[in-house]
């Protein structure tokens, strides 16, 4: 629940800019409009995002177990007990969340990175005009507009290990068996990366493909009157000229990622693999299965924690380099 | 100024969610219609026939009828038993809740320990036809042990060994009546290379392998919890029982492989029914469909599940779907009505076969196949060879934290590991961990 919160920060915030620079001649309206062009989008976010993390911080500190679900102001209070609980490696839940943790990480960076490589070669690909770009863009954005339940379950159906497309393509390539196993095992992993990349990719390339087209020409042709190549112009023209849309964009991907609920729950249903269990749908277990809401809202805050101050250091260091350069 | 308006806005807000938590609530009086003494029950009925579609088909008249006799009406909603569970929990915590709901018997303690059912005392027991209607170890699955319980049964269930008669005629094989004999007729039946296999294991059903965990266990003479409720996962006779389960893939290699990716015990049934394997161990609810897939009843037999020689004869936890009331309904008597209805031996006649269940009433004969020795088979694992699985508030965290266990373990076997009884042991012990932390 209080996991989705980082993402809508960023969105969120972009309105709030704009009103500032609203009509200067009518003083009386000037000072109220921002308030009550923002009080829908705070009162949203109040009802969506706020109150529910705050009803999930006190739940972190409450006995809720199945014997007071029905009964909420019944269930006693744990102190920290569910927060000692998760945070104890060498128990068994503790052990399960660390696991799970390094799961999420490794999975977060490559697939963070395969998306941005993948949109920054399509964006730079089409940047040229030609016959076709037009359908290709589109093509591309394809996984972006389709349902996720349904391109996912797609997915399910092809990584199969008997009926499945994957193996049967690999297996006529002759480069397998074909019987290899997908979705249990160590190669969950695997999979895992690759739907969460087809499903991201397009958005890394949307967003990056907007940003090529603020490039002024100019400087590029100025560039190849200069001899520079191009993986030179790209170095440095591109890149440098889509910092601002980098930062951003390696920061929601991130967020997005790490918090993956609907790839490992559609993709591996009730039989989720060890090598494929993302934090939150090991969250989602701990307090589902278990029937134990006081640890799993324990987990989901130290969730939150964690992600604050990634975020928090990750805006510090580049904001800090922004300014120098 | 801040803090007040902040304030003023949790109010607003928890005014609106009570209001909209109001609205839910009536919406059930008012789809009853205008003319006054109109009730209408809410009923969660779990996925019993082939499909959603088939039960909502079986169900419709039956509850049509109940409207007639009583003026009751009934607003059913199937729910597969993959989401029914969890709807279960979000009806608990919320208090929106259905009237009346079928559970899965084997939860029928934990779900008794969140005190949102209403319990079975002796005017509500009465007011449904009384306890002595139902056969006794059915019963008993209702709720802790010397407490009323919240639950009744409903739909009685027991596991079987079926077996294809061809292959078995085929190959000269007599149906096992010992492990061992399971065993060896499924070596002599399993040819990978014509992709012919002895057995078909759910081996990626988290749900079906804690029961093969719990009745391999208990042939073993091992409990999963002590009389005081702790459980005790990790002995010898567990530790046994779960890899001599395992072993039917990994030693005996009787199963396929790829059976590890089988999340629901309806593939292996299905793989059954169009004949790739030639046994499968599945509850008498198989017969719907194993017939839907176009074998025909005599085609196949069915006998107990087998034990090892020499060890105790259980073939089957007391399995099966009971019907709990929650205790917030504003239908109380017309829910106990329902119960009644549901539980009386006319409807437990009609929906016998199409749900392929046993009956939980006394003195009811089996009506679920046409196959008398099949029937008898059911009847006498369910009467004689079955044992109920732990009635503590923990046996749902002992059903996810060691059928997942064992699914990562088929998982294991299946991409090329190996599985020893220390790996077994240790991976009881993490699931006992947890069990212990959540309680």
């Amino acid at each position: 629940m209080s996991v989705a919160t980082q993402e809508a920060t960023p969105a969120a915030a972009k309105p709030a800019k704009k009103t500032k620079r609203g009509p200067e001649h009518r003083p009386g309206l000037n000072r109220w409009l921002p308030y009550l062009l923002l009080a829908p989008a705070v009162l949203a976010e109040l009802l969506i995002h706020i109150i529910p993390m705050l009803v999930g911080i006190w739940m972190s500190f409450i006995k809720l177990t199945k014997f007071f679900i029905a009964n909420w102001s019944a269930a006693p209070s744990a102190g920290l007990n569910n927060y000692k609980v998760a945070l104890d490696f060498n128990n068994a839940v503790g052990e399960g969340l660390l696991k799970s943790f390094g799961v999420t990480v490794a999975f977060s960076l490559i697939t963070v990175a395969l998306s941005w490589v993948l949109g920054m070669a399509a964006a730079v690909a089409l940047q040229p005009p030609f016959r076709g770009r037009g359908i290709i863009r589109t093509f591309f954005l394809v996984p972006y507009a389709l349902p996720a339940y349904a391109g996912i379950l797609t997915w399910n159906f092809m990584l199969q290990r008997d009926t499945g497309a994957v193996n049967h393509v690999l297996n006529q390539l002759h480069l397998s068996d074909g019987r290899t196993f997908w979705l249990i095992g160590s190669n969950a992993l695997v999979s895992l990366i690759t739907v969460a990349t087809w499903k991201l990719w397009t958005f890394a390339f949307l967003t990056l493909m907007a940003g090529l087209q603020s490039i002024p020409g100019d400087l590029y042709e100025a560039a190849s009157v200069d001899g520079a190549g191009n993986l030179r112009q790209w170095r440095n023209i591109t890149l440098p000229s889509l910092r601002p849309v980098n930062l951003v964009l390696v920061l929601v991907l991130f967020l997005w990622t790490f918090s993956d609920f609907n790839t490992p729950y559609v993709l591996f249903g009730t039989a989720q693999p060890p090598a494929g269990d993302l934090i939150t749908f090991h969250i989602y277990n701990a307090s589902f299965l278990t029937w134990n809401f006081g640890t799993g809202a324990a987990m989901s805050v130290l969730l939150l924690i964690f992600l604050m101050i990634v975020t928090g250091a990750y805006l510090l260091v580049t904001g800090r380099r922004s300014r120098r350069a | 100024m801040r803090l007040r308006s902040f304030v003023a806005a949790v109010a607003a807000t928890a005014m609106g969610i009570s209001l909209a938590a109001c609205g839910g609530g009536d919406k059930n009086d008012s789809s009853g219609g205008g003319s006054g003494g109109d009730q209408t029950l809410t009923y969660w009925a779990s996925n019993q026939g082939t499909s959603l579609d088939n039960d909502k088909e079986v169900l419709t008249p039956v509850l049509q009828k109940f409207t007639q006799d009583t003026g009751i009406k009934v607003n059913l909603e199937v729910i597969g038993w993959n989401d029914l569970q969890t709807r279960i929990q979000t009806a608990i915590t919320s208090g929106q809740a259905p009237d009346v709901v079928n559970i899965g018997n084997t939860w029928a303690a934990s779900l008794q320990a969140t005190d949102a059912f209403l319990p079975f005392d002796g005017d509500a027991m009465g007011a449904i036809g009384g306890k002595d209607k139902f056969v006794p170890t059915a019963l008993a699955t209702g709720g802790k042990e010397g407490t009323d319980p919240t639950s009744v049964p409903l739909y009685g269930l027991a596991y079987g060994l079926y077996y294809n008669k061809a292959m078995f005629a085929a190959a000269g094989l007599q149906p096992p009546k010992t492990w061992e004999e399971m065993v060896t007729d499924a070596q002599k039946l399993t040819n990978p290379a014509k992709k012919q296999w002895g057995m078909a294991l759910a081996a990626g059903s988290y749900t079906e392998n804690v029961h093969f965990a719990f009745i391999n266990a208990a042939q073993n003479k091992a409990d999963w919890f002590d009389k005081d409720g702790k459980p005790t996962f990790t002995g010898d006779g567990n530790v046994q029982g779960v890899l001599r389960y395992l072993d039917l893939m990994q030693k005996d290699k009787v199963a396929n492989p790829s059976n590890a990716q089988y999340d629901n015990g309806t593939k292996s049934v299905n793989d059954f029914a169009t004949k790739k394997v030639a046994m499968v161990i599945n509850q008498n609810n198989a017969d719907s469909s194993i017939v839907a897939n176009g074998m025909k009843a005599g085609e196949y037999g069915v006998v107990p599940f087998p034990a090892p020689s020499g060890a105790e004869q259980v073939a089957s936890h007391v399995a099966g779907i009971n019907l709990s009331v929650f205790k917030n309904t504003k239908h109380k008597d017309a829910a106990l009505k329902f119960v009644k209805y549901m539980t009386d031996a006319q409807t437990q006649t009609t929906l016998g076969k199409p749900f392929s269940s046993l009956p939980v009433l006394k003195d009811a004969k089996p009506v679920f196949t046409t196959d008398a020795a099949e029937a008898a088979t059911f009847q006498d694992v369910y009467n004689t060879k079955s044992k109920p699985l732990p009635l503590v508030p923990a046996e749902d965290q002992f059903e996810s934290t060691v059928g997942k266990a064992m699914n990562s373990m088929f998982a294991k076997i299946a991409t090329g590991g190996t599985v020893t009884a220390d790996d077994v042991k240790a991976a009881l012990k993490t699931a006992q961990d947890q069990v212990a932390a959540g309680s």
